[in-house]
């Protein structure tokens, strides 16, 4: 099964990268004040 | 020219997005009249005319093609650009690549529609676009993402509203799944061989074939019912914390369901058992987005009966929430040693593909059209009434068929007798299918009027109304 050397570390990789998105979206402030957010979104046209 | 662009950065771009939604309708009849007359070909065999261009083998990745990816491609596309300026509360990035995302994918999609009937096909499933195809996919992709991803840079609004990270998790990881999947040595010009072999094969086909479920034909549409849903029905959405949840729970348990496909075959084991568990661990997260999807409309449910559009979307999420229970289920091995190779799959796979994919495709684009012909609403609500019901009575008809055959396609192929002789022949079984092939194709052609009548219905409301172009709202200050 050869082909798991390359799906493993792969996948590996993508949830390290998703870490970093959340990663980044926890500190740029993304999830604060996030029930307003949603109701944003119907004043938007 | 100069005061030209200066008009037009004050104006969203939905002129893709009219494209897109068109097409989308287009795409949409056309695939689903390929898959009533398969599924015809299946009850009536004479349907093949002996034509190759006409055979089983070449329409049924036709059909799946258009449905998937021009029908349910440029639904997504479309939606998300509209989704991504509104929530941005900014132009369209990328200039020119933009158009070339609109007709690079028709191109695509035009190869897809004359190259399969001719013949042509790598033989993966779902991927069987041929090497030169597949890299006009990649080039259109790329662009798409830098419009996507750059229109996300630019914006206005601080927060990115969680649509959007659906959207941006189906357009990055798509990309991935192409790329590993279509991976192939050229021969010739419409030939080619694929890098893997054999059950190394197997199991890249199938990482892929269900991550794009999982991320095509979900998360895409997730991305959707995040902005429809609560814009249809005039509430925000239920819980906008546990939609952050789902979202990220989502894409980390997505990536190892896809040996669930290969249950006892040459796969190892252990292989087999990760998919199960996987599989099963998705039930909750899709079930959280499931609720909190209806729970929007808790303390308005009156709206169900009145609007027609609001039932289609509200009823695609009890389909997707019916479908991902189903999945985990015939995930387990044992469930699967009866279901696999089964007209259940079938079942499974319409529930999702018409009940949850269509139907919210559907509303999204009844929301759309008169919004971006400068309509009030559509030409006919009668007409969207009508389309509903015709639609989910066609999806039980299908699903109550496939079930009831699937269950016993299993139970005939592992019946044995006293000294251990099969009870059944495989035709046998075929032959017992016959009547339930014949009620799938009147589910087909009910779910297929209702999508005429749509086509009917967008055509009308397109010619009597006229393309807007609607201006950004300033931003306050608080936001820039």
């Amino acid at each position: 099964m050869d082909i798991l050397y390359l799906l493993i570390p792969l996948s590996v990789v993508l949830v390290l990268l998703i870490l970093l998105g959340l990663w980044w979206a926890v500190h740029r402030g993304q999830f604060e004040n996030v029930e307003q957010e949603g109701e944003r979104i119907l004043r938007d046209g | 020219m100069d005061s030209l662009t200066k008009a037009d950065a004050a104006h969203y771009n939905d002129t893709v997005v009219r494209q897109f939604s068109i097409m989308a309708v287009v795409w949409g009849v056309v695939g689903m009249l390929v898959g009533v007359f398969i599924a015809a070909q299946l009850a009536w065999p004479e349907l093949n005319f002996n034509i190759p261009w006409l055979s089983y083998g070449r329409l049924r990745p036709l059909h799946t093609n258009a449905v998937i990816f021009a029908f349910g491609g440029s639904a997504l596309i479309g939606t998300s650009y509209y989704v991504v300026q509104r929530t941005c509360q900014v132009r369209l990035f990328g200039g020119p690549l933009v158009g070339f995302t609109f007709w690079g994918w028709q191109l695509v999609i035009l190869a897809a529609a004359i190259s399969l009937p001719l013949g042509y096909t790598s033989a993966k499933e779902y991927a069987e676009l041929e090497w030169p195809i597949d890299i006009l996919i990649t080039l259109v992709w790329v662009a798409y993402a830098i419009v996507f991803f750059g229109t996300i840079g630019i914006r206005k609004v601080r927060h990115i509203y969680v649509a959007n990270w659906f959207y941006g998790a189906f357009i990055l990881a798509v990309a991935v799944l192409h790329l590993v999947n279509s991976a192939a040595v050229p021969v010739s010009l419409m030939k080619s061989y694929s890098a893997y072999a054999g059950v190394q094969d197997a199991m890249v086909q199938w990482w892929y074939g269900h991550n794009a479920v999982g991320f095509f034909l979900t998360a895409g549409f997730l991305g959707m019912m995040y902005y429809f849903i609560p814009k249809q029905a005039g509430r925000p959405v239920y819980s906008y914390r546990l939609s952050i949840v789902h979202f990220w729970a989502l894409i980390f348990t997505y990536m190892w369901a896809g040996p669930h496909h290969l249950h006892y075959t040459a796969l190892p084991d252990w292989t087999q058992s990760v998919g199960m568990v996987f599989s099963l661990i998705l039930l909750a997260p899709s079930w959280g987005g499931m609720i909190n999807g209806v729970m929007t409309l808790s303390g308005a449910w009156h709206k169900l009966r009145d609007d027609p559009i609001l039932r289609f979307l509200i009823v695609s999420l009890s389909f997707y929430g019916m479908s991902t229970f189903e999945g985990p289920m015939m995930s387990i091995k044992t469930v699967n040693a009866l279901s696999h190779y089964t007209d259940w799959t079938v079942g499974h796979v319409h529930s999702g593909a018409l009940g949850w994919v269509g139907l919210i495709t559907m509303g999204s684009l009844y929301y759309l059209v008169p919004r971006l012909f400068g309509r009030e609403k559509m030409h006919s609500v009668k007409a969207i009434e009508l389309h509903f019901w015709l639609a989910t009575i066609g999806i039980v008809l299908y699903i109550a068929a496939m079930w009831i055959a699937g269950v016993m396609q299993g139970l005939m192929w592992r019946a044995v007798n006293a000294d251990g002789t099969l009870t059944y022949t495989f035709v046998e079984s075929v032959k017992a299918s016959y009547p339930f092939y014949m009620i799938r194709v009147a589910g087909g052609v009910l779910y297929l009027t209702g999508m005429i009548i749509m086509a009917w219905n967008v055509w009308m409301t397109a010619i009597s109304g006229r393309s807007v172009n609607v201006a950004i709202p300033a931003v306050k200050p608080a936001h820039a």
